[in-house]
C-alpha cells in the first residue's frame, strides 16, 4: 500500500522536529567541547563561534604523575572492565533466563518476582555495605570486584528481556532436537544461543552500557589510577569550586563515542531484540 | 582443537587488568583533588620529596573532588585509604569526631605558628588539637575588569555606583557578577554588616538583625539588576571573561581562566559596607595535608606532610599551580613577591573570617541558602527567612534519640523467623516440595551462578542497608533506636504537611513526579514508534539512531547540560521562549517551572526507552492485518485502539513498571537539574534521602529508613499492579 503524499511529508515533518528536539542538547555537549575558553557558554545557537580541538588534545593526552599515559591505560580499564561484565553478565543472565522459560521448579515465580524487586532497592544504601563486602572478598581495588558489581546490577533487567525472548522460540525445534539425542547443553548453547542473537546484542549492550558509564561505584571502590575507568578521568575537571566545561564535554563525547559506535553498529538488532520477546510476557 | 595464540595474547592484557594489585610497603599514597597547574606542583613536589629522600616515594591519587569525602569515609575505617590527604579545613572536625585523622604531635603544633602565616593555622585546631598542616588558604575576592572599573572601589557605595554605571542590560553586560544564590559568596556581607554565622553564645545560626540587613542589601543589588539572578559559577566565568562584567567575585581557583581570556583585570579585596564601617569579610578555607590515622608509615606520612607545608614546596606551590600559599617563608621569594594576584588574595586573608570546623556547619548550608534564594526572590523578608532557616537548622542538628534496648526486637524477629521457617515447613511437606526440588535440580543448576550473584551483590548489601535504619548515626557512631526514625518520619512532628521535608509531601511530589513521567514517556515513545513503523518510510535506521542518542550518553552530563538550557540569562529555553515574546522565566524559582525543567530533562532522557519496547512489539503484528482492517474501512484511530494497542500491551506492561521503579528512584536528575529547588520543593523520596544521609549531619539511620520506605512502597505498588492485571486478564 502506498501512502499518500501528504502522509509522508507530515511523518517526516514530524520525526524531523522530534529528531531536531533530541539532537539540541547533544549538539550543545559538542560546542561546548570545542569552545576555547575555560568557561561555559550559554547561548540558544548550538555553532560555536570558534572551535578547537585543544580541549579533545588535553584530555585524551592526560597524563600520571610518572609521566605514563593515563588516558590510554584508563581507556583500556574502560573497554576491559565494561566487556568482562557483559560477557560476565550474558552468561549467567542467558542460563537463568533460560531455566526460568523452559523448566518448571517450585520458586520459579517467586525468582521471576525477586528479580523486578532487586530493581527497587534504593542504590544510597547500598554503597557502603558494598564496600564492606568487597574488602571482605578481597576484591577492592581491583578491576574483577567491579565487573562482579557491574554485570550482577543489570542481571535481573537482562534476565527478564532473555526470558521473554526465549519464550518466543517455537518449543517443536526444542522438543526434535531432545527426542534426536541432544543433550540440553548442547541444545542450549548450539540451538538457543544462535536463535536468539538479536536479544543477545541488546542485553549485551544494555550491560556494556551501564558498566561503560558508571562513576560513584567506581571512584569509591578503585584506589590507584591505574586502575581507574573512564568516567573517573572524566569527573577530574568537576571541581569543588569551578567546573572545567569545555574538557568536561570533550571528555563526555570521548566516552560516548564507543556507545555511539555500538548502536549504530547494531541498531539493526536494537529494536528486534529487545522486546519482541516480552511480548509473550 | 588447535591453541588459539594470537586469540589468547588478545586476552593477555585483559587479565593483566584484572590481577589485583599489591601496595609497596615504603610507599606513601597521597590523594587529593588538584588538577592543573595545582596539580603539576604536586607532582614535581612529590617527585623532589622521593629523590631527596632516598627509599620514600609517594604515589599520588586525584581522586574526584565530588567522591572525596565518601571514598575517605568508606577506604580509611578498613585501612585502605591514603596515609596522606589533602582537602579543605572545614572537614576536620567530622574527620576528627570519625577518627580518621591523626592529631599533630605537640612540637609540630608549636613550630606551626611561626610557619604559617597568621590566620591559617588556627581554622585546622578542633577539640583542642591541630589535626593538619596547612598548605593553601583561599577565600573569593573583587576581581575587576580594568578597562572598564580602573580603581579599587573602598567602600559599597563606591562598588555599587560604579558597578550601576556599567550595568547595560541591551549589551547583556552586568556592573557585579557573583554567585548570588550561593550562601558562601554572601557571607563576606554577612560578616560586613556585623554578623556572621555564629550567635552571641558562640553556637551556629543565622538569625540576627545584621545578617538580615546583609540580605536586604544582596537582595537589592539583584532587584536593581546590577547582579544577575541564579549565577552559577560557570556563568559568572563567562560573563567576566568576555567582557560582560565590570568586576566579579571570584576566587584563586578562577585565575587560569581569567589568565587565558585576555580580559585585563585586577584583584583587590572587596569592599567595605558603608553602613557598618566593617570590611565585608569572606569565608576564609584553608587547604591542608592531613595524615590519616591509618597511616601504615605515620613517621614517614608526618614528615612528608611537613615537607609539603613547608616553605621550599610552598614556593614550588604558588609559582606553578598559582597558589595562595600559607608558609611565610614562601612570599619572600621574589618572583611570588612579584605576584599582583597572590597580593591581593593575601591582602584579602587578613579579612577574612574562617569557615567553621565543627561538624554541625554542613548542615547549616542548606537552611542558610534557602533562606538566602527566597529573600532574592523577593518571597519573603529577610528577618523572617533567617529565622526558619534557624528553625530547620535546629531540626537537622538535633541529638540523636534515646537507645534503646535491641532484645525486644531480637527476640521478635527470632520468634518471626521461627514461625516462618515453620510455616514454610509444613507447606513444603503439603505441597511435597522437597521431592519436586529434587526433580528439578537441572533448573538450579542453570540458575546458580546468577542466584549467588543477585544474593550476595544486591540483596546483602541492601538487606544490611536496610538494618541500618533501625540505628542512628551521629559524629562516627551508630546507636540503636529501634523503629524510631520509621516513627519520626511517618508521623512527621518536625515539618508541616506544607514544608518540603514532610514525607507526604516528598511522597505526593514522588507520585507526581512518576506517573507525568512515564505518561510521558509511554505516549511519546509509542507515538515515534509508530510514526517509525512504516517500511516505506526513507532514513528509517538513521531517524531510530539518532531518536535514541540520549539513552547512549551518560545522564549526568545530560542532565547538567539541561540544567544549562533552563538557566534564566543565558539558557536556549528562555532564548527560544523570548523570540514568541515572554519574558525570562526564572526556571528554578517557582514549584512548577523547577518541576517542569527536571520533567523535560527526564522524558528527553527516557521516552527512547518506550520507543524501542514499542518497535519491538508492533514488529508482532502481521501487516496485511492491518491493511485489511484498513480497506475495511476502519478509521486510524479505531486501527489503533482494536489492533495496534492490544498487540503492544503485553510488552508495554512489564517495560510501564520497570519503567515506573526506575522513575521513582531516579536520582541523577533532580539532584543535578533542580537540585531541589526551590529550597527542596522538587525533591523526590530518593533524593531526600540522599540529603539526610550526606548533608545534614550525616544521619545514615534516618536515610535508611527512607530507603526502606521507598522498597515498601514500590513493593506495594507492584502488588497492586499485578492484581490489577491480573483482574483485567480474567475480566477479558
Amino acid at each position: 500500500m502506498r501512502p499518500s503524499a501528504a502522509r509522508v511529508i507530515v511523518t517526516h515533518a514530524a520525526l524531523i522536529a522530534a529528531t531536531l528536539v533530541t539532537l539540541y542538547p547533544v549538539l550543545w555537549v559538542v560546542r561546548t567541547a570545542l569552545s576555547p575558553g575555560g568557561g561555559l557558554s550559554l547561548s540558544a545557537s548550538p555553532v560555536p563561534r570558534e572551535a578547537t580541538l585543544d580541549n579533545f588534545a588535553d584530555v585524551v593526552g592526560t597524563t600520571g604523575a610518572g609521566g605514563e599515559w593515563l588516558f590510554g591505560r584508563q581507556l583500556l580499564n574502560s573497554i576491559v572492565v565494561a566487556s568482562a561484565a557483559t560477557l560476565v553478565g550474558l552468561v549467567l543472565s542467558a542460563t537463568a533466563a533460560y531455566a526460568f522459560s523452559r523448566f518448571r521448579f517450585p520458586g520459579r515465580e517467586g525468582g521471576m518476582r525477586f528479580l523486578l524487586v532487586t530493581q527497587m532497592f534504593p542504590g544510597v544504601v547500598m554503597a557502603i555495605p558494598l564496600y564492606i563486602l568487597l574488602d571482605r572478598l578481597g576484591l577492592l581495588d581491583s578491576l574483577t570486584g567491579l565487573v562482579l558489581v557491574y554485570a550482577t546490577t543489570t542481571l535481573p533487567f537482562c534476565i527478564w528481556m532473555l526470558k521473554g525472548w526465549f519464550d518466543t522460540l517455537p518449543r517443536e525445534i526444542e522438543e526434535a532436537a531432545l527426542i534426536d539425542g541432544a543433550s540440553r547443553r548442547v541444545y542450549f548453547v548450539r540451538i538457543v544461543l544462535p536463535l536468539s542473537r538479536p536479544a543477545l546484542v541488546v542485553t549485551g549492550l544494555f550491560s556494556f552500557m551501564s558498566a561503560w558509564n558508571e562513576f560513584i561505584l567506581a571512584s569509591t571502590f578503585l584506589g590507584r589510577e591505574e586502575v581507574f575507568t573512564l568516567p573517573v578521568l572524566l569527573h577530574r575537571y568537576v571541581g569543588a569550586q569551578h567546573t572545567d566545561w569545555p574538557r568536561f564535554a570533550a571528555g563526555a563525547i570521548i566516552v560516548s563515542i564507543p556507545i555511539m559506535a555500538l548502536f549504530l553498529a547494531l541498531q539493526r538488532h536494537l529494536v528486534g531484540g529487545l522486546t519482541a520477546g516480552s511480548v509473550k510476557g | 582443537m588447535t591453541c588459539p595464540l594470537p586469540l589468547a595474547s588478545c586476552l593477555l592484557p585483559f587479565v593483566f587488568c584484572l590481577l589485583p594489585f599489591e601496595s609497596r610497603a615504603d610507599e606513601l599514597v597521597l590523594w587529593h583533588a588538584y588538577i592543573g597547574g595545582e596539580e603539576e606542583a604536586l607532582a614535581e613536589w612529590s617527585r623532589g620529596y622521593a629523590a631527596e629522600n632516598a627509599g620514600t616515594t609517594i604515589r599520588l591519587l586525584r581522586v574526584p573532588s565530588e567522591a572525596m569525602t565518601q571514598k575517605l569515609a568508606s577506604a580509611v575505617p578498613r585501612g585502605h585509604g591514603p596515609d596522606i590527604f589533602i582537602w579543605a579545613h572545614e572537614q576536620v572536625g567530622a574527620w576528627a569526631d570519625a577518627g580518621l585523622l591523626r592529631p599533630m604531635p605537640a612540637e609540630v603544633e608549636r613550630a606551626a605558628a611561626g610557619i604559617h602565616l597568621r590566620g591559617t593555622v588556627n581554622p585546622l585546631v578542633y577539640r583542642g588539637a591541630l589535626w593538619g598542616l596547612p598548605l593553601a588558604f583561599k577565600s573569593v575576592a573583587l576581581f575587576r575588569n580594568t578597562d572598564l572599573a580602573a580603581t579599587p572601589p573602598q567602600t559599597t557605595d563606591e562598588m555599587i555606583g560604579v558597578a550601576a554605571g556599567l550595568t547595560d542590560h541591551a549589551a547583556g553586560r552586568f556592573g557585579l557578577a557573583y554567585e548570588a544564590g550561593a550562601f558562601y559568596y554572601q557571607a563576606a556581607w554577612l560578616h560586613g554588616f556585623g554578623g556572621g554565622v555564629r550567635n552571641p553564645d558562640g553556637t551556629l545560626g543565622v538569625s540576627s538583625i545584621q545578617n538580615a540587613r546583609a540580605l536586604a542589601f544582596a537582595a537589592d543589588l539583584v532587584a536593581r539588576g546590577i547582579v544577575p539572578a541564579d549565577a552559577d559559577g560557570a556563568l559568572v566565568a563567562e560573563l567576566f571573561t568576555t567582557g560582560r562584567a565590570a568586576m566579579a567575585i571570584q576566587g584563586p581557583w578562577f585565575l587560569p581562566a581569567a589568565r587565558r581570556s585576555g580580559v585585563p583585570y585586577a584583584i583587590s579585596p572587596l569592599p567595605e559596607v558603608l553602613a557598618t564601617g566593617l570590611p565585608a569579610r569572606p569565608f576564609l578555607t584553608v587547604e591542608a595535608a592531613f595524615v590519616s590515622a591509618r597511616a601504615r608509615l605515620p613517621e614517614a606520612a608526618l614528615a612528608a606532610a611537613a615537607d609539603l607545608a613547608g616553605p621550599t614546596s610552598a614556593r614550588l606551590r604558588a609559582l606553578r599551580g598559582g597558589q595562595p600559599v600559607t608558609a611565610r617563608a614562601a612570599w619572600n621569594d621574589p618572583s611570588v613577591a612579584a605576584d599582583q594576584d597572590l597580593a591581593a588574595f593575601r591582602a584579602q586573608l587578613a579579612r577574612s573570617v574562617p569557615m567553621p570546623n565543627e561538624p554541625r556547619m554542613r548542615a547549616l548550608w542548606e537552611p542558610a541558602a534557602g533562606a538566602l534564594r527566597a529573600v532574592l526572590r523577593g518571597d519573603v523578608d529577610a528577618g523572617t527567612a533567617l529565622q526558619e532557616a534557624d528553625r530547620r537548622f535546629r531540626i537537622f542538628t538535633r541529638p540523636a534519640p534515646p537507645a534503646s534496648d535491641p532484645l525486644p526486637y531480637a527476640a521478635a524477629l527470632g520468634i518471626a523467623m521461627l514461625a516462618g521457617a515453620a510455616m514454610l515447613a509444613r507447606r513444603a511437606r503439603r505441597v511435597r516440595l522437597l521431592p519436586r526440588m529434587r526433580a528439578s535440580r537441572h533448573a538450579y543448576l542453570y540458575l546458580l551462578p546468577a542466584g549467588l550473584g543477585v544474593v550476595v551483590l544486591l540483596t546483602v548489601p541492601f538487606v544490611v542497608g536496610a538494618a541500618v535504619s533501625l540505628t542512628a548515626h551521629r559524629g562516627g557512631e551508630f546507636s540503636f533506636v529501634g523503629l524510631r526514625n520509621f516513627v519520626e518520619i511517618l508521623a512527621s512532628r518536625d515539618f508541616g504537611l506544607t514544608e518540603p521535608e514532610n514525607f507526604y509531601r516528598t511522597l505526593g511530589v514522588t507520585v507526581l513526579w512518576t506517573v507525568l513521567n512515564v505518561g510521558l514517556h509511554l505516549a511519546i515513545g509509542v507515538a515515534l514508534a509508530l510514526l517509525l513503523k512504516d517500511p516505506w518510510l526513507r532514513l528509517r535506521g538513521i531517524y531510530r539512531v539518532l531518536l535514541i542518542l540520549p539513552w547512549a550518553v551518560p545522564n549526568y552530563i545530560t542532565a547538567l547540560i539541561w540544567k544549562g538550557m533552563f538557566h534564566r540569562q543565558l539558557g536556549a529555553v528562555n532564548a527560544v521562549l523570548g523570540w514568541f515574546g515572554v519574558e525570562p522565566v526564572g526556571w528554578f524559582d517557582r514549584f512548577s517551572t523547577a518541576f517542569a525543567a527536571n520533567l523535560a530533562t527526564n522524558v528527553w532522557l527516557g521516552f527512547p526507552f518506550m520507543m524501542v519496547v514499542t518497535l519491538g512489539a508492533l514488529q508482532a503484528i502481521p501487516r496485511d492485518i492491518e491493511e485489511a482492517a484498513a480497506i475495511d474501512g476502519a478509521g486510524p484511530w479505531m486501527r489503533f485502539r482494536r489492533l495496534t494497542l492490544p498487540a503492544i500491551l503485553p510488552a508495554l506492561a512489564p517495560a510501564t513498571v520497570l519503567g515506573c521503579v526506575w522513575t521513582f528512584n531516579m536520582f541523577n536528575v533532580i539532584y543535578l537539574v533542580s537540585g531541589g529547588n526551590p529550597e527542596g520543593r522538587t525533591e523526590i523520596l530518593i533524593s531526600q534521602a540522599y540529603r539526610w544521609a550526606f548533608s545534614r549531619q550525616e544521619q545514615y539511620g534516618y536515610a535508611a529508613a527512607y530507603a526502606v520506605l521507598i522498597f515498601g512502597i514500590l513493593l506495594a505498588f507492584d502488588l497492586a499492579a499485578r492484581r490489577w492485571t491480573a483482574r483485567e486478564a480474567a475480566g477479558t
